[in-house]
């Protein structure tokens, strides 16, 4: 296995931990308002939150793309005002992979807390507390297992993503070649031996983490 | 003094209804709102407590409006200061019988009272478990005792004993009786109990579809007939046994269980739990004085 095999891997990895930090501050407070809000707007933002889910990765990379590209307002706007280009790059590679992986930490946060019972929030409530305090103290504690729920499925899906990825990032070593894209370069290449190396690793790495989830999620249920 | 005077339209099961309310409750009462369940006792609650919001109307608390609907003003929940007893109690399941009582305090409040009502409900031994370590009296204590932290003026109680058993019921009944009268709360309980009632209350409002259909004390709402009397107790029938002819009944009254007999007409239609009142027209009662020994039996 040469250097570009682990500067691969390394970038990989860095683009699944950015996105799930990032996420996990989006995440939170998004999936709090659409477990408590009844505005009548909530079935539309959860439609967005959700499209990720089904739509094509090539649909999304596609409109990402023409969107990061300097002829557009949005591209424009990033490459003059702040300095920094989003397509084929590695920051673009972390939007995009935010915006993809967005629902898996969405949803089961928004499921965690629309299961907690509506007199916990009520209780805090008439003890004086405000939003904000009910969540970090009551709400976000008593749902650990969706959290860690959201974070590795985020992370590890991240891991996964090819097609947005394709679109939006190519394949640039160093800076947007991530392992499942070089997986695809190495078959191509006819380098069996270097693609089994990429594969054998996301094939472990994915099973160990999910397998954590689910010996985690089992002792938080035997706690409780 | 409260004084309510809202409107509400309610979506129940058997289509919509108009929940209609006026009245004045007096400080310290500690009154009942009775009723089936849909008639709108809990969200009379939830909307003193401004977890609901009336459709119009007015509550206004010593004075001080928490809601208006022509002056456009409601008082969120969190700057209400209410007790509120939860029907499931909702403690919070990641804190201690302690942390749950902290977490009630007030920026500024003296943590002390905190350890004086773990004295009080006496769970002192179970201060560090958490709340799915606790038996449902516990819990229901812990509610009591966090409800009380913030030192209300105002003590709402929904169905507070509901999920216990009975004799878990009859003992929790008389520690809020004891609570009532040693902080002195108004306190307005939400039941569907005539016995629990009859025991906590000076006063109920009996709730049919949304409006009071009767308001009064509880024996003269419950007690229909009026007999004059020289001894009438009220009580709870707990065990119901035949000996031949007629029926042994095990009643509880107040904190005093006694059996009694009954005949086959008198049985009729009571079961266990059935509210009941005794009464005893003419006999020869026998008093003797209460020694020490007496008292502790």
């Amino acid at each position: 296995m040469d250097a570009e095999f682990w500067t691969t891997m390394t970038l990989t990895f860095k683009l699944a931990l950015i996105t799930t930090i990032i996420l996990l501050f989006i995440g939170i407070p998004l999936a709090y308002f659409l477990a408590s809000t009844r505005s009548r707007f909530k079935p539309i933002i959860e439609t967005i939150v959700s499209m990720p889910l089904v739509l094509p990765p090539t649909v999304l990379g596609f409109y990402l793309l023409v969107a990061f590209s300097s002829e557009h307002a949005f591209g424009k706007f990033c490459e003059e005002v702040l300095g920094f280009r989003l397509s084929f790059t590695f920051e673009g590679l972390v939007l995009g992979s935010v915006i993809f992986s967005l629902p898996f930490m969405v949803h089961p946060i928004q499921s965690g807390l629309q299961n907690l019972p509506k007199s916990l929030t009520e209780a805090a409530q008439m003890l004086g507390k405000s939003r904000t305090t009910i969540l970090f103290r009551v709400l976000l504690p008593n749902i650990k297992p969706s959290l860690l729920t959201g974070i590795v499925i985020t992370f590890a899906h991240t891991v996964g993503e090819f097609g947005v990825v394709l679109m939006i990032g190519g394949n640039i070593p160093g800076e947007t070649r991530v392992a499942s894209i070089a997986i695809y370069d190495e078959v191509e290449a006819l380098n069996y031996a270097t693609a089994h190396n990429y594969a054998l690793i996301l094939f472990a790495i994915t099973f160990f983490i999910l397998l954590l989830v689910y010996l985690v999620n089992r002792s938080f249920m035997h706690k409780v | 003094m409260i004084e309510l005077s809202v409107k509400k339209r309610l979506l129940s099961a058997e289509g919509s209804l108009e929940l209609m309310l006026e009245t004045t409750i007096e400080e310290g009462e500690f009154i009942a709102f009775f009723g089936q369940s849909g008639a709108g006792k809990t969200t009379i609650l939830r909307m003193i407590a401004g977890l609901e919001t009336p459709d119009s109307g007015h509550i206004i608390v010593n004075g001080t409006p928490w809601f208006d609907s022509q002056k456009r003003i409601n008082l969120p929940p969190a700057k209400r200061p209410i007790g509120f007893v939860f029907q499931d109690y909702a403690l919070f399941p990641n804190m201690s019988v302690k942390e749950n009582l902290r977490f009630a305090l007030q920026k500024g409040d003296n943590p002390a009272i905190v350890e004086e009502l773990i004295e009080v409900i006496g769970l002192r031994e179970l201060a560090d478990r958490l709340p799915a370590q606790l038996s449902g009296g516990q819990q229901q204590r812990v509610a009591m005792a966090r409800a009380l932290v913030r030192r209300p003026r105002l003590l709402l109680l929904d169905e507070p004993l509901s999920a216990l058993d009975h004799a878990m019921r009859h003992k929790l009944q008389d520690e809020l009786a004891k609570i009532h009268q040693r902080f002195g709360l108004t306190t307005i309980l939400v039941s569907h109990d005539p016995s629990e009632i009859f025991r906590l209350c000076g006063r109920l409002y009996h709730l049919e579809q949304g409006c009071i259909k009767k308001a009064g004390t509880p024996s003269e709402i419950f007690v229909k007939e009026k007999i004059s009397s020289s001894f009438k107790f009220v009580g709870e029938v707990l065990a119901i046994e035949q000996c031949e002819m007629i029926y042994l009944l095990t009643v509880a009254i107040g904190t005093q269980v006694v059996k009694v007999m009954a005949t086959e007409r008198e049985r009729e239609g009571l079961t266990i739990g059935s509210p009941i009142q005794i009464v005893s027209k003419a006999f020869h009662p026998i008093i003797s004085p209460i020694t020490h020994d007496d008292r502790e039996q």
